[in-house]
C-alpha cells in the first residue's frame, strides 16, 4: 500500500491501492492545515474506489506529509510539474483533486475537483490565523504588512514555513477554469465539509458519497 | 428584505457555521444564547480554527471581515460575534 515515486528533489512517499486495473486515479490532496482534517477522509475514498475495482494513488507532494523536502523551496510552478509527474509515474488515467489540490490538476487527464479552493483564498486563511495568534500572544501584526514581508523572504503560517516565491503565486491563484474535470461540491456530499472542523473528524457517508459519484461514472 | 429578516438569516447562517467548525449537533447550537462563551471557552476554537470560522462566515454571507476588527470582545461571546457579523452583513 505504500509506494515510493521519484522527484527531482528526491523519492517521495505515496498511498497506493494498485491492482493494475484499468481505471488508475491519482488524488491530489488537500494542503496544509485541511491536508490533516481530510486525510482519513481521503484514504477512506480510496479504500472505497478499490473495493469498486478502481486503482488509486495518493503522491505525498515535497514538502508535504512525510516528506523530506523543505516546504520553504517549494513552488506552486513545482507542485504543479510534481504533480504531473505522479500521474505520469503511475500510468493514472484520471485525477482526483481535492480543496487546493484543484491548483496544480494536470489538464491532460479527465477528473474531479471535490470542493476546489483557490490558493489565493487558502493564503488568505492562513494569514488571519497568524494574525489572530500573533494578536493572542501580544504582537499586533497586520495581514498587508505580512504579506509584504512574505513576497520578499517568505513566511512561516500557521506552522508552515512558505518560501517567497510560493506567497507571491498563492497571492494570484484564483482558481483555475475547469476545463477536463467536473466540481462536485460539498451539497453533492451531504454534511458540513471536514476541512472546516476544529477537530479532525470523519464521517463514512462522505466518503461514500464520493467514491460512488467517482465508480458510478468510471464503471457506467 | 426586511431588516428583522436579514438579522434572522444571519443567526442562522452563523449558528450552521459554528455547528459545522465545531462539529456539534443541531440541538446544541440552537441553544446557544448571546452570553454562550465562544473563544477562550470552547477548547477547539484556536487561532487555525477562528481563522476558518471567519473566513466561511465571509463567504457564506458575502461580506469582507477586516483583521484588525477580530478582537477578543467580538470573539468572546455568540452575543457579541452575533452582533458584529450582523452589522456587517445589513450594512
Amino acid at each position: 500500500m505504500i509506494a515510493a515515486w521519484p522527484t527531482p528533489a528526491g523519492e517521495e512517499y505515496a498511498v497506493a491501492f494498485d491492482k493494475g486495473r484499468a481505471h488508475r486515479v491519482l488524488v491530489l490532496p488537500a494542503w496544509f492545515d485541511e491536508s490533516n482534517k481530510l486525510r482519513r477522509f481521503t484514504v477512506e475514498v480510496m479504500r472505497r474506489l478499490d473495493g469498486s475495482g478502481i486503482d488509486s494513488f495518493l503522491p505525498d507532494l515535497p514538502g508535504c506529509n512525510e516528506s523530506l523536502a523543505p516546504l520553504e523551496t517549494q513552488t506552486l510552478e513545482s507542485w504543479r510539474t510534481e504533480a504531473a509527474e505522479a500521474a505520469w509515474h503511475f500510468s493514472a488515467t484520471h485525477v482526483l483533486a481535492i480543496r487546493a489540490g484543484a491548483m496544480i490538476a494536470p489538464d491532460a487527464l479527465p477528473g474531479w475537483r471535490y470542493a476546489p479552493a483557490a490558493g489565493s483564498s487558502q493564503l488568505r486563511a492562513l494569514l488571519r490565523a497568524r494574525v489572530l495568534s500573533s494578536r493572542e500572544a501580544g504582537r499586533e501584526e497586520d495581514r498587508d504588512t505580512l504579506l509584504a514581508q512574505g513576497r520578499q523572504s517568505g513566511l512561516e503560517l500557521a506552522g508552515y514555513r512558505l518560501g517567497a516565491a510560493m506567497i507571491t503565486a498563492l497571492a494570484e491563484a484564483g482558481l483555475p477554469a475547469s476545463v477536463s474535470h467536473r466540481d462536485i461540491g460539498q451539497g453533492d456530499l451531504g454534511g458540513a465539509g471536514l476541512w472546516l472542523r476544529a477537530e479532525p473528524d470523519y464521517d463514512p457517508k462522505q466518503a461514500d458519497a464520493l467514491a460512488v459519484i467517482m465508480a458510478m461514472e468510471l464503471l457506467a | 428584505m426586511s431588516s428583522q429578516a436579514a438579522s434572522g438569516e444571519t443567526d442562522t447562517i452563523l449558528r450552521q457555521v459554528l455547528q459545522d467548525v465545531l462539529g456539534l449537533t443541531h440541538q446544541r447550537v440552537a441553544a446557544f444564547d448571546a452570553d454562550t462563551g465562544l473563544f477562550g471557552h470552547l477548547p477547539e476554537l484556536d487561532s487555525m480554527a477562528v481563522a476558518g470560522l471567519l473566513t466561511e462566515v465571509e463567504d457564506r454571507l458575502g461580506i469582507i471581515i477586516e483583521d484588525d476588527e477580530v478582537d477578543g470582545e467580538m470573539l468572546e461571546t455568540y452575543g457579541a460575534l452575533l452582533a458584529f457579523v450582523q452589522a456587517r452583513h445589513g450594512a
